[in-house]
């Protein structure tokens, strides 16, 4: 047991509130070898994180470390004071975090942060803690460190940036490092580059890795082995191979059956059977009510023509002297009644640009929009515009925002309905509360706050709001992405509902390929603005014409080493 | 997490009991007690006609042989007493203070109230509807804090007075006095108003609003300013013992509410005439009621700020 670099036993972090003592971490045990990627992985509120900051003696008041030790090369760290305690932090066990935007102070150049961090820890000269500076920009992989160790940490982009923590981590040369979902604010192509540089540094500098995430493809690609966390407890820990390909305990499974597959299409996501957290949507009690209108003459129901946005990057009083961005160029589309068509592209692609124009969010630039073979670009008054927005409905990605916090369940859902005079009085009510049943909120939802609820049941709110009008379309702007993997497979599987049932015709909009594939018919693929290449979902995953979808479609996790157990559908 | 609690169908009041809210005020000594000094001042100033041992308004009741009577000490001439004693004219003290405090309070909620809803209508425009707009009501907001407050008072005072007639002047001036905080109070609401606009409209139910049609006055009222007022509120509070200030202030000056409805400012300023002669009490009560008074409402206002901070919890 003595090459063990960090070995937590029996650990439970207690947080006493008011009303209750709230156990974030219970009976936890892992162990990280040299060398080793140990994969912590769970959904929100696990209490993941928690073991993090209790291993660093970072966690928050009132939270503390109740039983259990952390031992540190054999000797136990757990009981240490403060200054104990920092004497190892950042020395000997160092910590990346999320954001690389806030984890750089944004008034010292890099190499100031780095140096300072180096003669810290290494008692080295100046001249030589820049020469350390440089080789370890090097060494993440940041091109021309001499020349870029003097600039501020603005002038990186975020994976540069991210680059430049992992760096400043490895100043001290620890054992440990604990990564706390470093690459979500990532982009995929800069998130696989990330965890192979931490994968070499691994196994390089035989450095043991905590890699806290709740990104299964993240697990299968980079850990040697795994622990499982719900509700604070481990459920299963292992070998990622075992743990991913031959999970034992029934809420692995379930979350492991709930990650959408790149190579596997699924008709109905499995609900998540651990934890009785059970949802129904009936469907088929809303189809019955639904008011179809007449189908589309030409089969489209949306058409996009040249659509361009550009938006004021430096204003001035001469508009000759004006500087624009453009941020969608000339991008032109059509979607077919029925079907759900896809928009994938990295963040900046200009992709939820295009989902707000539609929207009559924002004022377009160029281009035409033509919905059920009419033009809606040239209509400029609410008045004539009504028609088309009672038509159109959003579901938007970050449920904590697209819901009033000050008003009821009840009158956000009726808000719609009011505003386009579709219903009067008590029918009105009635509508919520059948709309309120359906998504399996119950109609005494409505009389609570949006705060009463979670991420998951106030999308599911939102549904409910954007199906209050019975629209033809519905724009789905990552409508899973702010959600865990398992709240995620019950919203995607209420969406696939509306297309089937109520025959409704979906723009999604998405970075996650695998949810892409689930869900679209065709897809889209934009990139800086553009339109890449738009193809029959099969035709494009099967056979990308375009460089750059081919290596988008490169870089996707490919998730072979998971368990297939419950799925029901066929391999592509 | 799951946070689930049962509870048992409570009452209104034991669930606002219960609240957070509830409970950090109970946590709080210096809030509460903050809080028992404003109602006992507020309820006293209400109930002044009910409380007061004598009406100073009334010159029947005056006796000027009780002039100048000290606390607790019987007159010279009458024998009688007086808890606070009298001030020049035989007017009780106490009873003075009572009814000073009443304008002082009318005057400072009401400037507040002004100033709130001037702000709030400005702040929310401009953080909305930006562009030229929300230049010009910035920019005047600007200018508007180049001047010092009392300065600003005092010229729409002099302006006041020099267009109403001599007998209305009395009657005009407390209006004036509100008028003349209230504008030279707006600037902080706006601004706070307009940075908190400007953080909520860009949230994804302000937008959905948006798409359904909703016409830009029932967004900023139905959507914003609920969302934008807790820091309103918190202002609200400081301001309110600014105004209080600003109104004993330009009283002081002989600006602000007349000596035949005195105000504690006023009050003040007639105390100060007897301070060298000996005649403490005159002067001593008045300030003390005000500064306790300004004192509990500044931090009862400290307070709120950190309650309703979610950061801080």
């Amino acid at each position: 047991m003595s090459d063990t670099l960090l070995d937590i036993e029996g650990l439970s972090v207690h947080f006493p509130t008011r009303r209750k003592l709230f156990v974030a971490v219970n009976k936890a045990n892992l162990a990280v070898e040299p060398g080793e990627i140990h994969g912590l992985v769970g959904e929100s509120g696990a209490g993941k994180s928690t073991i993090g900051a209790a291993v660093m003696g970072l966690l928050d008041r009132p939270g503390h470390i109740a039983e259990g030790t952390v031992r540190f090369k054999g000797e136990a760290i757990s009981g240490r004071d403060a200054e104990g305690m920092r004497a190892l932090r950042g020395a000997k066990i160092s910590m990346i975090f999320q954001d690389p935007l806030t984890s750089l102070n944004p008034l010292l150049t890099v190499g100031q942060q780095l140096e300072e961090t180096i003669q810290f820890h290494l008692k080295l000269s100046d001249a030589d803690s820049k020469a350390r500076a440089i080789e370890l920009l090097d060494r993440v992989g940041i091109p021309n460190p001499s020349e870029r160790i003097n600039q501020y940490p603005h002038q990186f982009s975020g994976g540069m940036r991210q680059r430049v923590v992992i760096a400043l981590a490895l100043c001290s040369e620890p054992d440990v490092i604990i990564a706390d979902e470093p690459t979500t604010a990532l982009d995929v192509s800069i998130q696989a580059q990330i965890l192979d540089l931490i994968k070499e540094l691994a196994r390089e500098r035989q450095t043991g890795v905590i890699l806290i995430t709740h990104d299964m493809g993240v697990i299968a690609d980079t850990t040697d082995k795994v622990t499982v966390m719900y509700q604070g407890e481990v459920v299963e820990s292992g070998s990622t191979e075992q743990v991913l390909g031959a999970p034992q305990h029934e809420y692995t499974k379930s979350l492991i059956a709930a990650v959408p597959r790149p190579t596997l299409k699924v008709h109905r996501f499995p609900q998540l059977s651990y934890g009785g957290r059970q949802i129904t949507f009936e469907i088929e009690d809303l189809a019955r009510n639904w008011k179809r209108p007449e189908p589309t003459k030409s089969g489209t129901l949306l058409k996009v023509e040249g659509l361009t946005k550009t938006f004021l990057q430096s204003g001035s009083i001469i508009p000759s002297r004006r500087k624009y961005f453009t941020a969608v160029d000339q991008v032109s589309f059509d979607i077919r009644e029925g079907e759900v068509f896809g928009i994938v592209g990295e963040s900046g692609s200009g992709k939820s640009t295009v989902a707000r124009m539609i929207a009559t969010l924002y004022q377009t630039n160029g281009g035409k929009i033509f919905f059920d073979d009419r033009e809606v670009t040239s209509l400029k008054t609410a008045k004539d515009l009504e028609s088309y927005r009672r038509q159109i409905q959003m579901i938007f990605q970050d449920p904590f925002s697209s819901l009033n916090p000050r008003m009821r369940v009840d009158e956000i859902i009726a808000e719609p309905v009011r505003h386009h005079k579709l219903l009067e009085g008590d029918a009105i009510q009635h509508r919520v509360d059948e709309l309120l049943e359906r998504v399996g909120l119950g109609s005494e939802a409505g009389r609570k706050y949006p705060h009463e609820f979670s991420g998951g049941q106030r999308q599911r709110i939102s549904i409910a709001r954007a199906l209050a009008t019975q629209p033809r379309f519905l724009i789905c702007d990552e409508p899973t992405s702010a959600l865990d993997v398992s709240i995620q497979a019950q919203i995607l599987n209420i969406l696939k509902d509306l297309q089937e049932h109520l025959g409704l015709t979906m723009l999604f909009i998405s970075h996650d390929l695998p949810v892409v594939r689930q869900m679209c018919d065709r897809v889209g693929v934009m990139r800086q603005g553009q339109m890449v290449e738009v193809d029959d979902t099969e035709t494009l995953f099967a056979n990308p014409q375009q460089a750059y979808t081919q290596e988008l479609l490169s870089l996707m996790p490919r998730l072979e080493g998971l368990s297939t157990e419950g799925l029901e559908g066929e391999i592509v | 997490m799951s946070d689930q609690t049962s509870t048992a169908p409570q009452s209104r009041l034991a669930q606002a009991w219960d609240s957070d809210f509830a409970y950090s005020f109970r946590r709080s000594p210096v809030a509460v007690v903050s809080f028992l000094v404003v109602m006992l001042l507020v309820l006293s100033a209400i109930f002044a006609p009910l409380i007061a041992p004598y009406d100073p308004f009334d010159p029947a009741s005056l006796d000027l042989m009780n002039g100048f009577t000290a606390p607790m000490a019987a007159n010279d001439f009458t024998g009688d007493t007086f808890w606070l004693g009298t001030d020049d004219q035989g007017r009780d003290v106490f009873s003075t203070i009572l009814y000073g405090m009443r304008i002082s309070l009318f005057v400072g909620f009401s400037a507040v109230l002004f100033a709130m809803v001037l702000g709030i209508t400005l702040g929310l425009i401009a953080g909305y509807v930006g562009g030229w707009v929300e230049t010009l009501i910035m920019r005047a907001a600007d200018v508007q804090l180049t001047f010092p407050a009392i300065l600003v008072a005092m010229l729409i005072f002099g302006i006041a007075k020099g267009i109403t007639p001599i007998e209305h002047q009395d009657t005009m001036a407390i209006w004036v006095l509100i008028l003349a905080i209230g504008l030279s109070d707006w600037v902080q609401f706006a601004r706070v108003v307009r940075g908190a606009t400007l953080v909520e409209k860009d949230k994804e139910y302000v937008q959905a609003a948006r798409m359904m049609g909703r016409g830009r006055g029932i967004i900023m009222l139905r959507h914003i300013l609920p969302n934008v007022l807790s820091p309103v509120l918190v202002i609200a509070t400081i301001s309110l013992a600014l105004a209080i200030i600003a109104e004993a202030t330009l009283s002081f000056l002989g600006v602000g509410a007349p000596p035949t409805q005195p105000s504690l400012g006023t009050l003040i300023r007639i105390g100060q005439q007897f301070l060298f002669s000996g005649e403490w009490w005159i002067l001593l009560f008045p300030s003390a009621t005000l500064l306790a008074l300004a004192l509990s409402v500044n931090l009862l206002g400290d307070w709120l700020r950190d309650a309703l901070n979610p950061r801080l919890q």
